[in-house]
């Protein structure tokens, strides 16, 4: 199956008759829509010329300075000065992929992924050497062999990708006894640390992992977005960095976009000053919580023998291992028909493995409607595992390009 | 020419719904470019409803795949007495379900690609390694491996190996129950519009296929640039006179009505292959129907229009 039928098939996932479990939306229906649409109002009525006027590529100050007390939450003492607001961490990730990556240069990345951070690399011509994961997060054992294995091959590492909490797709968390020695270990062979942190504040049992960049700020990049604490269609992320990193990015994004939406900015600055975002983030947890149970119940009550999966502690994703034998991008077809969608494992990774993983989103659909996809779900697999009983085990055609689903796929 | 409102039904419930909702945007400008009031509508639950409520002159079925080919979607429309473009629902059955429709024209004596059509119980209950030998001693190789239903190639390996059957099975297989294996032909791939008009069903010019990689598949079909296209097809007349032939002739032979693509392979020898017909041509940027359109100088919207037309006074 090529890339594009991939990408095709989840235009179905968007149909109401599927119960998606591909995307990545987050639950939006908690966001207190009638006073924020009054403060919306009241920012374009008071502050409407600079919210729509060309603001600094670093960033609304004020914005920046909220920004850190957010930070605060995770351990990190950031100044606002290091702070540069991007379209969207992503935006962040793009740029600090642009500034340190020459062609052929070595990211490492814990395998799997996040695909949107795979599509950058790739973009730059970065060669991804991916670090295996456990139940606590990227192994520091393999995180040493791997860098001794690209400094054998004579190629040249520039930074170590990690999302170090509810990890997308895995669902893992990095253990914290694993932190410093995984940042020590970085530092003594130069390599920096990116660390997306998507997730951090959504942890279901109310903890929040120290961030890596709370005890390293000289060699960690850190990425932040309000798309899952607050409204991901803003498109307001950070980048958190090193003075002179800091001051390249401001540059990069000023050629990219000039300045991040400066309405957007304001909008989420009057959104912190003004409403009980902590409590907000607590509704999402709480919600995010009763999905996840629902999913993971409902593996446990209809999968066959054979698969496995992690339980998140927070998060979006549920890691889910297939029997032995079946391809999960080739049974995409077959889920579609059954009115079910996931992501195929090898999107997740640079190298071709996961075609026996598929990842499972919670964020969006109710908890009816997870049962119902998860029930679906194992009815496809169990069909497949006929159809492999028939035939044996077959090997899968590698895809090329994009094969995950698009931002909006529900 | 008329001020008509039409409903253009895309989108839909098949894997084909993507390139569907394709079809539907474009032609819905193009018909709206020659006058006609459109409105673009998904083909879901609120179908017969809205077909209540709005009675639209008359429906244009640019759905792919599934529902909008097998003739459910017909089926509906027949009962609620709309008037649509396209073929009928029992013809529908008989184009859509592939073998069916070889079966037909063989019978007329058209030529098509030797064939065998096997549903995954023969595999399960026989062995999966016999069969396949079977049908590789009777076809031999490459041969060509899609489902029994279905479009846009989706689901369709051309095997070169034998070592490649199995996983290709895999593929076809997650598409629907049942393989349709046809001996692959090797030859000039054309692809040939008939359109009813007032004289009887004419073919448009022959689109020649050169996909850059060997396989006309999903991608080829949808990646602008990925497929050099010739329109007319670069045959000689009397070819180029046989191919038109072959499709006018499957659009009669198997009941079709208004619109159809016939796809097709002439061998070397000059033998016109019938591989199948489509009853819901796709209308993509990069599809084969509007390049014949305009290899033949006309305009995708009067075509429709005058298609429409039909419908409405049928």
């Amino acid at each position: 199956m090529t890339a594009s039928e991939i990408r095709a098939l989840f235009a179905v996932a968007s149909r109401p008759e599927v119960v998606s479990l591909a995307g990545g939306m987050p639950h939006l229906a908690a966001l207190p829509l009638d006073s924020l649409s009054a403060e919306v109002a009241d920012v374009i009525a008071t502050e409407g010329l600079v919210a729509l006027q060309y603001g600094s590529a670093h960033g609304v100050p004020e914005l920046r300075e909220q920004i850190c007390d957010v930070m605060a939450l995770e351990g990190i003492n950031g100044h606002p000065d290091d702070v540069v607001v991007t379209v969207g961490s992503q935006m962040g990730l793009d740029m600090v992929t642009r500034i340190f990556c020459d062609p052929g240069d070595v990211v490492l990345a814990e395998g799997p992924s996040y695909v949107g951070a795979l599509g950058s690399f790739s973009a730059y011509q970065a060669q991804v050497v991916h670090v295996g994961m456990d139940a606590d997060g990227l192994m520091p054992d393999a995180l040493r062999e791997a860098i001794a294995a690209v400094e054998r091959s004579g190629r040249r590492i520039k930074f170590l990708y990690t999302i170090p909490n509810f990890h997308n797709p895995a669902g893992v968390t990095l253990a914290v006894q694993r932190r410093a020695e995984i940042l020590e270990t970085c530092r003594t062979h130069g390599i920096l640390v990116v660390e997306d942190n998507p997730y951090g504040l959504l942890g279901f049992d109310g903890v929040t992992y120290p961030a890596l960049r709370s005890t390293d700020p000289d060699n960690v990049v850190y990425l932040g977005s309000f798309s899952k604490t607050f409204a991901a269609g803003l498109r307001v992320g950070w980048v958190l960095a090193p003075h002179a990193v800091r001051e390249k990015l401001v540059l990069a994004a000023e050629s990219a976009t000039l300045c991040p939406p400066t309405l957007n900015q304001l909008i989420v600055s009057r959104y912190l000053t003004t409403h009980d975002w902590k409590g907000q983030i607590k509704t999402y947890r709480e919600a995010y919580r009763e999905r996840r149970d629902a999913a993971i119940s409902a593996l446990e009550q209809h999968m066959p023998l054979g698969s496995t999966w992690n339980k998140p502690n927070g998060g979006f994703y549920v890691w889910v291992t297939v029997p032995e034998g079946i391809d999960t991008k080739a049974m995409l077809p077959r889920a579609i028909t059954q009115r079910v969608a996931y992501a195929s494992g090898t999107g997740f990774y640079a190298d071709g493995l996961g075609s026996r993983q598929l990842r499972i989103s919670y964020c969006y659909p109710t908890p009816e409607r997870i049962r119902e996809g998860v029930r679906r779900l194992a009815n496809v697999i169990k069909d497949e595992i006929e159809l492999h009983e028939t035939f044996g085990p077959t090997v899968g055609r590698a895809v090329s390009g994009p094969h995950s689903p698009s931002p909006d796929t529900a | 020419m008329s001020n008509r409102w039409v409903a253009v039904l895309s989108g839909g419930l098949s894997h084909e719904r993507e390139v569907s909702l394709r079809s539907g945007r474009r032609l819905s400008a193009a018909l709206r470019s020659v006058g006609l009031v459109v409105e673009e509508w998904d083909a879901d639950g609120n179908l017969l409803t809205r077909l209540k409520e709005h009675r639209p002159d008359a429906v244009v079925v640019a759905l792919h795949g599934g529902e909008g080919e097998n003739g459910s979607v017909q089926t509906i429309l027949e009962l609620m007495d709309v008037p649509f473009v396209g073929t009928d629902s029992q013809a529908c059955r008989r184009a859509w379900d592939k073998p069916t429709a070889k079966a037909e024209l063989a019978r007329a004596g058209l030529a098509t690609p030797e064939w065998a059509v096997l549903p995954h119980a023969t595999f399960r209950e026989l062995g999966a390694q016999p069969v396949l030998d079977a049908m590789v001693d009777r076809l031999g190789l490459p041969l060509m491996l899609k489902p029994d239903q279905g479009g846009s190639a989706l689901g369709a390996h051309v095997v070169r190996d034998a070592a490649e059957l199995p996983a290709a099975m895999v593929g076809c297989l997650a598409y629907g129950n049942t393989v349709l294996a046809e001996r692959f032909v090797e030859g000039v791939e054309v692809a040939v519009a008939v359109v009813d008009g007032p004289d009887g069903p004419h073919a448009l010019p022959p689109v020649e296929i050169v996909p850059e990689n060997g396989v006309y598949d999903y991608t080829a079909r949808y990646t602008a640039g990925l497929t050099d296209f010739h329109a007319p097809a670069r045959l000689d007349e009397k070819a180029a006179q046989a191919v038109g032939e072959l499709a006018v002739s499957a659009h009669r032979l198997l009941g079709l009505r208004d619109v159809s693509r016939t796809d097709a392979i002439v061998a070397p020898d000059g033998t016109v292959n019938f591989l199948e017909v489509n009853v819901s041509p796709g209308l993509t940027e990069t599809s084969l129907l509007p390049m014949a359109v305009e290899a033949a100088g006309e305009s995708l919207g009067n075509i429709y229009a005058n298609l429409i037309e039909r419908a409405v006074n049928r």
